[in-house]
Order: structure tokens, then C-alpha cells, then sequence
């Protein structure tokens, strides 16, 4: 297993957001996590990348316990990429500062080198021409794309995908589905909180689905989307297909 | 609208009732502001002690003197020139120093408690403490203690802006600091950036461009409370004119430091007009 999250419990005052969830992801392996707003995805996504402090349970990455305080949070958010809902680009860098800042600044790595490798990365993504342009002049699928790529140039083991088409516009939406489908190509580990139903279908090789916090059931995509066995998973999709998402 | 379009009727119309419109206002503005300084004009000159006043405050001949320093008198101008460089360092140090407080304020957790209890106490008692009674602590208390290597009192008096200062701008800062979205923390720190690191790339370059109008104001306060220096002894722009008045019972070189104080704010007023106009512009455009 690449990561294993064990008994996860997070709680923001009364309100328990993780309540001793667990859910482990093998390598190459695609999991979208579905669920209500409020569910814990995002929660989950944020506690892995330790950018929240879980208040009970057990995180490893490759074996090793990351949620033990003696851990280097900086070296372990180092191994993994993490993407937003709103992209969170830098707004005073050029899209290619943006890439750049993470090798250069955190890997040392010489700037020409840095530089080219983004280059070789936008122009991958159809963005090479986007380089030297601020985040504002950018679409919303540019963006995101431009992000995807700021997380992959540190090689992470492992990349979340937080919601990362919510706030996009539908036509803008196919641009960065295609990126993850050609991730999940490559082989890239990724753990995505979606509400894309058909795209969770597509390239999801487990779909897991959260609710108050727990995995309520989970299984191959077909199964949890198709013929799902708990009641509330049930009355979860019927919600989305009459709202006209699946 | 494209070079090509040939506006309709209707809009030519509409641009031949604004001009018209705008001439009209422009005429009438013009107008009353000549009413206006007219009567003020009148009204100065017209007064039973403006006679009196005039010569006292506008007296050519002793505007020359204080001015270049003639008769043994020390000149104004020279001691604009300590002001300059006073105005440059004290600027300098104080948005140093305001930062460095603003940093320390923002850190967390209970190592940094002295730390941050010490930076809050002194932004609080140093924006409330008037500048003159700093300047007096600072220039006549230090000396006092009779210690080795004690700086003279324009060093002390320097310090004392410095401080007061460093007090407001670092208000300012840490509103920037606290200004800019935990999100783009979140993101720097996903890409493995230390604490420090995102300070130093994401936070402040995002928060001092956002507080650059509030800081050019603050600096352009500064630039004229250097003149209170003067109080500590050494002789500025200031204290040459005090001088100068004491010795001719007129008080013209004080005009003659005022309107130099004036024209040296010009500039940077400026920058700060334009940099808050900039400012307004970019977030009006909706990015």
C-alpha cells in the first residue's frame, strides 16, 4: 500500500468531520472519493497532505507513519501533490514562477533546469504560450491546469485532487479531465474528491463513497455508482441524477 | 468600439450634448473658484493687521537671509539638508524595523510567545506615545544614563522617529500580512514550502504590494515629523529658522522651512497618489 489512513478522526469543535474513517490506496491506483458537501472529502485530502492535524488515528506514505509529530511535514508534502478547488495559483508570479518555485526554492534545483522542465511540461499541457503571463489572464481550466502541473514538477508519489473542476466553467471542465485521464496513463497515484459521477466512473479504478465523515461503501466504480449496496448511497445518486449530473 | 465603426445619429448626438455639457461645467467651475480666491484675497488683505502680518511673516529681505544664511545666521537650506538625510535613514530603518515587528507578530505557537508579546506591547505603546515626548526620552534620558559610547543627540532624536514610526508601519504590515488569503498559505505549504520560505515568496510580496498606498502615507507623515528633531537641539531646517526668528523678531524663516517642507513632500506625495490610483485601478478591473 502507498498510503494507508487508519481510525482518522478529525473534529472542528463539535462537529466531527472524520469520524475513525479509513481507507488505504495502492500505488497506480485511482480513487475518487464521492459524497455530500460536508462529507469529509476535502477534510481528508487536506489531513493526508498534513495542511490539517488529525486528532486521532494513523497516516502512512510508503510504510512510514507521516501523522508522528517527529515527522518533517515539509519533506512529507514534499512526496505529495496537492490540488484545489480554486486553483490557489500565486497571482504576483508568471504561470512559469509559479511552476519553478517549489524546484528551485525547496529541491535546489538550478534555475535553467527548473525552467525547462516547466517549459516541457506547459507545452505537454498546450500551455507553453501561457508562460510568462499572470494567473488574471488566464481561464479557469488554464489555471487549474497550470496548477496540476505546479504539483506534478516536484514528482510527488502520490497527488490529490481536491474538487478541481467545481469552479469551473462546463465547456472548461474537458480541458483538465483529459490531464487527469492522461495522468492516470502514466500510472500516477491519485486520490480525487469529484462530483463528476461520469468522470469518477471513467478513470477511477475505486470509488469510494464518504458519509459523516465515514466510507460508507466503496468498490469498483460499476458497483458504488451502478448498483450500490447501502440505502444512503442510493438516495445519494438519485439526488445527483435528478439534478442532472450523471 | 472597433476603429472602423461609424458611430449612429443617435450617438453622435449623445457625444455633442456631453461635450457641450462638460464646457459649460468647466467654465462654471472656473468662475466660482475665481470668486472665491477673489474674495479670500479681500478678505486677507482687507484686514486691519494684515500689514503687520505681512511684514512679520512675508518680509522678502529676511526670507534671502534665513534662506542663505547671511549675517552669521545659520541657513535654512543648510539644515534642510540634515533633514534629507535624516528623512532617508529614519524611512529606511523605520520600514525595517515595522516589518520585522509585523513578522514576529504573526508567528505562532507557544515558543514565540515572548517573542510576539514583546512586538505587540511595543506597537501598542509606541502608537500611543506622542512623538515630542520620545524624542525627549530618547535624546535628553539616554545621555543621562551616562553611558559609554552613548550617540550624539541627532543619532538619539533619529532613533526616536525611527521607533515611533517602526510602531505605525508595522500596523500596517501585519494588516497586509493578514490580509492575504490562508489559501495561498495552503498552497505554498503543499509544495513543501517551509514556513519561512512562504513568508518570503507568497505572503509578503502579495501583502506589501496590497499596503504600498498606506505605507507611502505614513512615510510622507514621517518625512515631516523629522523637523521635530529639532527639538532635541541639532540644527535643522527648523531649528535654523527658530534661530533666525529669534534673532530678527520676524517670522518668515518659518514660512521659508514650511514652503521648503512642502515642495520636498511634493514628490513622494505624488508616488503615493499615483501607486494608490494604480492600486485602485487593477482592483476595479475585477482581478
Amino acid at each position: 500500500m502507498l498510503l494507508t489512513c487508519t481510525d482518522i478522526r478529525k473534529e472542528f469543535g463539535a462537529n466531527v468531520v472524520l469520524d475513525n474513517l479509513s481507507l488505504d490506496v495502492d500505488e497506480h491506483e485511482v480513487v475518487a472519493l464521492i459524497g455530500a458537501s460536508g462529507s469529509g472529502k476535502s477534510t481528508l485530502l487536506r489531513c493526508v497532505n498534513l495542511l490539517t492535524e488529525i486528532d486521532d488515528g494513523v497516516i502512512t506514505l510508503d510504510g512510514e507513519d507521516i501523522t508522528d509529530p517527529r515527522v518533517d511535514p515539509d519533506a512529507v508534502r514534499q512526496k505529495i501533490g496537492l490540488v484545489f478547488q480554486s486553483y490557489n495559483l500565486f497571482p504576483h508570479m508568471t504561470v512559469l514562477d509559479n511552476i519553478t518555485l517549489a524546484p528551485v526554492r525547496v529541491h535546489k534545483r538550478p534555475v535553467a533546469a527548473a525552467r525547462e522542465q516547466a517549459m516541457e511540461w506547459l507545452s505537454r499541457v498546450g500551455l507553453s504560450d501561457k508562460s510568462g503571463s499572470y494567473p488574471d489572464r488566464l481561464s479557469g481550466g488554464q489555471q487549474q491546469r497550470v496548477a496540476i502541473v505546479r504539483a506534478l514538477v516536484n514528482s510527488p508519489r502520490l497527488l490529490l485532487l481536491d474538487e478541481v473542476t467545481s469552479a469551473l466553467d462546463p465547456e472548461l471542465v474537458g480541458e483538465v479531465l483529459t490531464m487527469i485521464r492522461e495522468l492516470k496513463g502514466e500510472g500516477m497515484t491519485m486520490v480525487l474528491a469529484t462530483h463528476e459521477m461520469g468522470f469518477a466512473r471513467q478513470v477511477a479504478d475505486r470509488v469510494a463513497f464518504l458519509d459523516k465523515g465515514r466510507v460508507l461503501e466503496q468498490g469498483p466504480p460499476e458497483q458504488v455508482l451502478g448498483d450500490p449496496v447501502e440505502a444512503r448511497t442510493r438516495q445519494f445518486l438519485s439526488r445527483i441524477i435528478e439534478a442532472g449530473r450523471l | 468600439m472597433s476603429s472602423s465603426h461609424q458611430p449612429s445619429k443617435i450617438q453622435l448626438e449623445r457625444i455633442a450634448y456631453r461635450r457641450k455639457r462638460a464646457i459649460r461645467s468647466t467654465l462654471l467651475a472656473a468662475l466660482s473658484t475665481a470668486v472665491v480666491g477673489l474674495l479670500l484675497y479681500l478678505g486677507v488683505t482687507g484686514s486691519p493687521g494684515w500689514e503687520r502680518v505681512k511684514s512679520s511673516f512675508f518680509d522678502w529681505d529676511i526670507a534671502v537671509q534665513a534662506l542663505t544664511g547671511r549675517d552669521n545666521y545659520p541657513s535654512v537650506l543648510e539644515g534642510l539638508w540634515l533633514n534629507i538625510r535624516l528623512m532617508v535613514i529614519c524611512t529606511a530603518c523605520a520600514l525595517a524595523l515595522g516589518l520585522l515587528i509585523a513578522i514576529l507578530r504573526t508567528l505562532r505557537g507557544p515558543v514565540a510567545f515572548p517573542v510576539r508579546a514583546l512586538a505587540t506591547t511595543y506597537t501598542y505603546s509606541f502608537r500611543g506615545l506622542p512623538l515630542i515626548i520620545v524624542i525627549y526620552l530618547f535624546a535628553f534620558g539616554i545621555p543621562g544614563l551616562r553611558l559609554q559610547g552613548t550617540p550624539s543627540v541627532t543619532v538619539l532624536g533619529a532613533a526616536a522617529i525611527v521607533v515611533t514610526y517602526g510602531a505605525y508601519l508595522a500596523e500596517v504590515f501585519r494588516a497586509g500580512i493578514e490580509s492575504v488569503h490562508p489559501s495561498q498559505v495552503a498552497a505554498a505549504r503543499s509544495l513543501g514550502l517551509s514556513y519561512r520560505r512562504t513568508m518570503r515568496h507568497v505572503v509578503l510580496p502579495q501583502a506589501i504590494r496590497r499596503v504600498t498606498p498606506p505605507l507611502l502615507n505614513d512615510t510622507v507623515a514621517l518625512q515631516k515629523d523629522v523637523g521635530l528633531i529639532s527639538l532635541a537641539g541639532p540644527i535643522d531646517a527648523i531649528r535654523a529658522a527658530q534661530i533666525n526668528q529669534a534673532g530678527t523678531a520676524n517670522f518668515t524663516p518659518y514660512v521659508v522651512a514650511g514652503v521648503l517642507f512642502v515642495l520636498m513632500a511634493l514628490p513622494l506625495i505624488g508616488v503615493t497618489d499615483w501607486v494608490t490610483l494604480r492600486a485602485a485601478r487593477r482592483q476595479n478591473a475585477g482581478t
